[in-house]
C-alpha cells in the first residue's frame, strides 16, 4: 500500500483510468467534457458549482483543480468561499433535517 | 498579499537580472523535470521552425523606464531603470515604417509616455499616415505628474488605440500585482479615458484591456472574461471598453522570480506544457511582429527582448540594418519561455490568437 492515500501528482494521471477499461473511460471523459462546456449554465457557474460539490464529497483532486479552475475563470475569493459556505450548510442542514426523523421516532416510542 | 517587490530585478543585482541565467534556469529545468522541449514540441505539431508572416505590426520599446514596479512584469520596468530610446532611434523607426508601410506602430515600455520624445514621435506617426498607432499605457502614468494630465486628449487627437492592464475589476488582484492604490488611479484614468470618447459604442476612439492573471495559473476564456469585466465596470464605476484581451503570464523575468519563490514554478512549467496547442502557433505574434529594443536592435518579440535574444544574425540585428526582405526569410529565435504563447487559446499582445 502507498503511504498515503492521496498524491498531488496522480491527479495529472487522471486519464491513465482508461488503462483498466478503456471503453467505458472514454464515454466518461467525453461526458465530462461535455457537462462543463458552456450550455444553460456558464462554464464560469459549473465551476463555481463543481468547487461546492468538491468540498461536499471531500475530493482533495478536486478542490484542487477547481480552486484552480475557479481562479482562472476570474472567480473571486468570496464567491470561493461562500461556494464553500453553501456546501458546508447543505451538509450542515442535511443532518440536521434528519432531526425530524429522530424526533418522530422518539415520539412514537415515548408514552 | 501586498506588493513585496519595489526595485527591478537588475537594480537588487538579482541573479535573474543576466537573462542568460534565466534561460540557463527554463532549459535545465526542463531536462530535469524529462519535460520536452518547446522546439520538440513544435516538431512534433508538424513545425520544424518557425518563419514569420507578412510584417504588420513595428512595437517599439521606448525605455525601460516606469512609474509603476508590477509584480510579475516581465520587462523589469520600475522608476529605478533609466534606459530611454533616443530621438535618433525613432526617426529611424519612422523612416523604416514609412518606407514599407507597416500598418501598425505599437509603442511600449516601461511607461512609453515617460520617453520624452514620445509626443513628437505621436505626431511625426500620424503626419506620415501610419494606419494605427496602439499605445500601452499603464494608466496610473495619466496621473502620476501634472504634466501627463493631458494624456487622455491627447491620445484622442491622434486617435491612438489605447491598450492597458488591469489585470482584474476589483481592487484586492490588481493592486497584489501591480502596487497598492493602482486600481483606483486606473479606474480614476479609465474615466479620463472615457471622457474624451474612448471606449464608447459608435466611437472610433478604442480603450482595450489587458487581462494577465494575477498568480499561477493560466487564462480562462476571453469572451467569457471579457463579459465579466464589461458588467462589473459598467455597474461599479460606469466604465465602457472596447474589448479585453487575455494574457498569459511568461515565466521570464519577475514572473519567473515570483514563480520559483512561491514553489509554484515547476506546476506552472507543466501546466504550460500540458496545455501546449499547435491551433496557436499559427497566429503566434512572432509571426506577424517585428520588436525594436531602446537601443534599436531587432527581436521576433517583446520577450525575446527582454530575454536579449536579437532575431538571427543573418537577418540584420538593428535598425541600421533593417531588410525586411532578410527578415521575413529569417528563423525565428525560440526557446522554453515561448510555451507561455501556445498555451491554451494562446497569447499574444493582442490576446488569444486560437
Amino acid at each position: 500500500m502507498e503511504k498515503t492515500y492521496y498524491n498531488p501528482r496522480d491527479l495529472k494521471k487522471f486519464g491513465d483510468i482508461a488503462e483498466f477499461e478503456p471503453k467505458l473511460a472514454e464515454k466518461f471523459f467525453d461526458w465530462y467534457g461535455a457537462v462543463f462546456e458552456e450550455g444553460a449554465l456558464t462554464a464560469r457557474e459549473k465551476s463555481i458549482i463543481a468547487l461546492a460539490v468538491a468540498h461536499t464529497i471531500q475530493c482533495p483532486y478536486c478542490i484542487d483543480a477547481y480552486t484552480e479552475d475557479s481562479m482562472s475563470k476570474g472567480v473571486t475569493e468570496a464567491q470561493m468561499m461562500e461556494a464553500v459556505h453553501v456546501a458546508g450548510a447543505i451538509r450542515g442542514g442535511a443532518s440536521m433535517v434528519h432531526g425530524v426523523q429522530m424526533m418522530n421516532k422518539a415520539k412514537k416510542l415515548s408514552m | 498579499m501586498g506588493l513585496s517587490l519595489i526595485k527591478s530585478l537588475k537594480s537588487r543585482n538579482s541573479e535573474l537580472s543576466d537573462s542568460q541565467n534565466q534561460l540557463n534556469y527554463l532549459n535545465d529545468s526542463l531536462v530535469e523535470l524529462e519535460l520536452p522541449s518547446f522546439e520538440h514540441s513544435l516538431l512534433k505539431s508538424g513545425h520544424p521552425r518557425l518563419k514569420p508572416s507578412q510584417l504588420e505590426i513595428f512595437q517599439i520599446n521606448l525605455g525601460y523606464m516606469c512609474n509603476q514596479t508590477c509584480k510579475h512584469c516581465h520587462v523589469d520596468a520600475g522608476p529605478d531603470r533609466k534606459e530611454i530610446m533616443s530621438k535618433e532611434h525613432l526617426e529611424k523607426c519612422l523612416e523604416i515604417v514609412s518606407k514599407h508601410k507597416i500598418p501598425t506602430i505599437d509603442l511600449t515600455g516601461g511607461a512609453p509616455e515617460m520617453n520624452p520624445h514620445f509626443r513628437w514621435f505621436v505626431e511625426e506617426a500620424t503626419k506620415a499616415g501610419v494606419s494605427e498607432i496602439i499605445v500601452r499605457s499603464n494608466l496610473t502614468i495619466i496621473l502620476a505628474n501634472p504634466k501627463y494630465h493631458d494624456l487622455p486628449e491627447f491620445f484622442a487627437k491622434h486617435n491612438l488605440r489605447v491598450i492597458s492592464s488591469l489585470p482584474f475589476y476589483q481592487a484586492s488582484k490588481t493592486d497584489s500585482q501591480r502596487g497598492e492604490g493602482v486600481f483606483n488611479k486606473s479606474i480614476q484614468a479609465l474615466k479620463m479615458l472615457n471622457e474624451v470618447g474612448y471606449g464608447k459604442e459608435d466611437s472610433d476612439l478604442f480603450l482595450d484591456l489587458v487581462y494577465n492573471p494575477a498568480g499561477a495559473f493560466l487564462p480562462a476564456d476571453q469572451s467569457q472574461l471579457e463579459k465579466e469585466f464589461k458588467n462589473n465596470l459598467e455597474r461599479d464605476h460606469n466604465i465602457h471598453f472596447n474589448s479585453l484581451f487575455t494574457i498569459t503570464n511568461l515565466p521570464i523575468s519577475r514572473y519567473l522570480e515570483y514563480l520559483i519563490a512561491s514553489d509554484n514554478y515547476e506546476d506552472y512549467m507543466e501546466k504550460l506544457i500540458d496545455a501546449y496547442n499547435p491551433a496557436a502557433v499559427e497566429g503566434l505574434m512572432c509571426r506577424n511582429t517585428i520588436s525594436v529594443d531602446w537601443q534599436g536592435y531587432l527581436y521576433d518579440c517583446d520577450f525575446n527582448q527582454m530575454l536579449e535574444m536579437k532575431v538571427e544574425q543573418s537577418a540584420g540585428q538593428h535598425l541600421d540594418d533593417f531588410d525586411i526582405d532578410k527578415l521575413a526569410q529569417r528563423d525565428i529565435q525560440l526557446n522554453q519561455h515561448c510555451y507561455g504563447c501556445t498555451a491554451g487559446a494562446g497569447s499574444s499582445c493582442q490576446g488569444a490568437v486560437a
